[in-house]
């Protein structure tokens, strides 16, 4: 199973990392690697079988709905790259 | 010497007051310095473990001792804790400092322990060599040459080289047990929930799982009681209490049915890792448990549905590393989709963004059904081999890897040949259950071999009671390696 140049970028675009093109390559070899890796998956019969995804097929624990956290903007903000007023600073989104 | 003891031992001599904790403290940092070369740490914390230390010190003194009263002990990376970096391995996270500790890190701190640094490890838990963390790999105490395992690498080469006398680690597919078994020491990868996930920082949030790696079952025992219990703060906590050491020590080997999965011995494995296996299995009969043949047929499926569970996991957690709330931010963005993209593109190393893109390739349109829904049917297969084994059997045995330590670099270049180290661990993972890898032996190059137990949901009483009684029987868990 091999993964075209294209798909790389498509995938890459998707999960917001930049590929540049002297990395293509790379990505293309290692990600055609694990997916014929994962192939391996369709030797296996699972006709019928309901798909799993909690281990123990536990459901997730509700809480009531009431603020139970202090605010804390200003501790939270300290890791900010760049942060004014409480807000945080990107580059402009809109032309 | 005083870092020759094990964590319970050091914990009752404090208690004794034949030692004090600010003396013991500086005795690791000592030798934490002075083994530099291991690289097992990323962040030593020397002026909050000598305060914790005089803390610990005066209420030992006044008799007010909690279970970990004045133990230093180190934190993998991984572990949110206020106030000191927690990079994950990560150059993402190079300069993250946590607002907040993980509930882990409080828990022990209740129990009075120091913490003493954070371990090196694999960029956000994803390898099994150490070798993929920002801040360069971890050396084996055993052999300089070899790789500690991974993910919790430093974690486990500081406990094998003595520089501390236990480590928390996380599991996701076998980051305890496969370091553990690489560096001769007990590791614990509770079952799913029994260990709050908060403030660890997510990479399969459905597989992964926080325990200790220490130098015998006992000290195992006595982190997990200071680790597990409910935490309204994770929404997968399963609401038991934290089990205390009796119970966790105190099950019966005699009588015990242990499960010989015939695809766990076969030629895969190598042939010195085998026969250790099966002399420790020798020693369990002798003290009264019964082996019994069972099967887990689709184990084979089990390293293909993981990786596409745990990198789909991964791309969706690992999304929110953007370059804007925290973390590192490109200097090279004109617009906002190049902040993204250039931050992210910098920030993770080669390995990361690997699985952050098969994870993406498996969840999107037109992908989804025939990798993820897939992956998840297989998984449930998996779970169903165990329980259907587990009606024959209590535990079910096995080597937990199939090699012993390999040497730097010899797997670097081979995602796919590295991904097949967890074979026998990552099912375990997916299923959820208990595992626990225990030293059994050396082989002819000196490097350590271990068990794997795996037990029912919850019952890891029976992994920590056969480890500890195997290891009143033999001294494989005593062996130290020779230059520290």
């Amino acid at each position: 199973m091999s993964i075209s140049e294209k798909d790389v970028l498509r995938v890459a675009h998707l999960a917001r990392i930049r590929v540049s093109s002297d990395e293509l390559e790379d990505y293309q070899e290692g990600l055609s690697g694990i997916l014929s890796l994962v192939e391996q998956m369709h030797d296996c019969d699972t006709d019928g079988v309901e798909p799993m995804a909690h281990p123990q097929d536990i459901q997730l624990r509700l809480r009531e709905d009431q603020v139970t956290e202090p605010d804390q903007r200003d501790a939270m903000q300290k890791s900010a790259p760049q942060v004014d007023e409480g807000l945080y600073l990107v580059p402009r989104v809109i032309e | 010497m005083l870092h020759e003891h094990t964590l319970t031992a050091l914990r009752d001599m404090l208690r004794r007051r034949e030692i004090s904790s600010t003396e013991l403290t500086q005795h690791c940092l000592d030798r934490i310095a002075k083994h530099s070369d291991l690289n097992a740490f990323v962040t030593l914390d020397e002026s909050g473990a000598m305060a914790a230390a005089a803390v610990a010190d005066k209420q030992l003194a006044s008799g007010e001792a909690d279970l970990l009263t004045g133990v230093p002990i180190a934190h993998k990376d991984i572990f949110c804790t206020r106030g000191v970096l927690t990079t994950c391995g990560s150059k993402m996270l190079e300069n993250f400092v946590s607002p907040y500790d993980a509930t882990v890190v409080e828990r022990f701190h209740q129990a009075g322990s120091v913490t003493i640094g954070k371990t090196n490890m694999d960029e956000f838990a994803m390898g099994s060599s150490n070798e993929t963390s920002f801040f360069g790999s971890v050396k084996n105490p055993w052999d300089p040459d070899r790789v500690p395992g991974g993910s919790s690498g430093g974690s486990a080469a500081a406990v094998a080289a003595c520089l501390v006398a236990g480590a928390t680690g996380t599991d996701t597919g076998g980051s305890i047990r496969q370091p553990a078994a690489f560096c001769g020491l007990t590791g614990l990868k509770p079952s799913y929930g029994r260990v709050s996930r908060y403030g660890m920082i997510a990479f399969a949030s459905s597989l992964d799982q926080g325990g200790p790696i220490t130098r015998n079952a006992e000290d195992a025992a006595l982190m997990l009681q200071c680790m597990a219990g409910f935490d309204p703060r994770d929404s997968t906590s399963i609401n038991a209490p934290a089990p205390d050491m009796a119970t966790l020590l105190g099950a019966q080997v005699r009588g015990l049915k242990l499960g010989l999965p015939k695809e766990f011995f076969d030629t895969s494995v190598d042939a010195e890792v085998l026969e250790k296996v099966r002399e420790s299995l020798a020693v369990l009969e002798r003290l009264g448990a019964t082996l019994v043949d069972v099967s887990l047929p689709n184990s084979p499926a089990g390293i293909p549905c993981y990786y596409v569970i745990a990198p789909a996991e991964a791309s969706s957690n690992l999304s929110r590393f953007d370059g804007v709330r925290f973390g590192h931010r490109s200097e090279h963005a004109e617009e906002l989709v190049d902040l993204y993209e250039n931050s992210r593109a910098e920030g993770f190393g080669e390995e990361v963004k690997r699985r952050i893109l098969i994870g993406t390739y498996a969840l999107s349109a037109g992908y989804y059904d025939a990798y993820y829904l897939k992956a998840q049917k297989i998984r449930r297969v998996i779970a169903q081999d165990f329980e259907t084994a587990f009606e024959q059997c209590d535990v079910i045995v096995g080597p937990t890897s199939p090699t012993t330590a390999f040497p730097l670099g010899a797997k670097t270049q081979n995602p796919v040949a590295m991904y097949l180290n967890d074979i026998f661990t990552n099912t375990v993972n997916l299923a959820g259950l208990p595992g626990l890898s225990v030293p059994c032996g050396f082989d002819t190059a000196g490097l350590p071999v271990g068990l794997q137990l795996i037990g029912k949901f919850m019952d890891e009483a029976s992994l920590l009671s056969t480890a500890h009684q195997l290891q009143q029987e033999t001294d494989w868990h005593q062996r130290m390696p020779a230059e520290y």
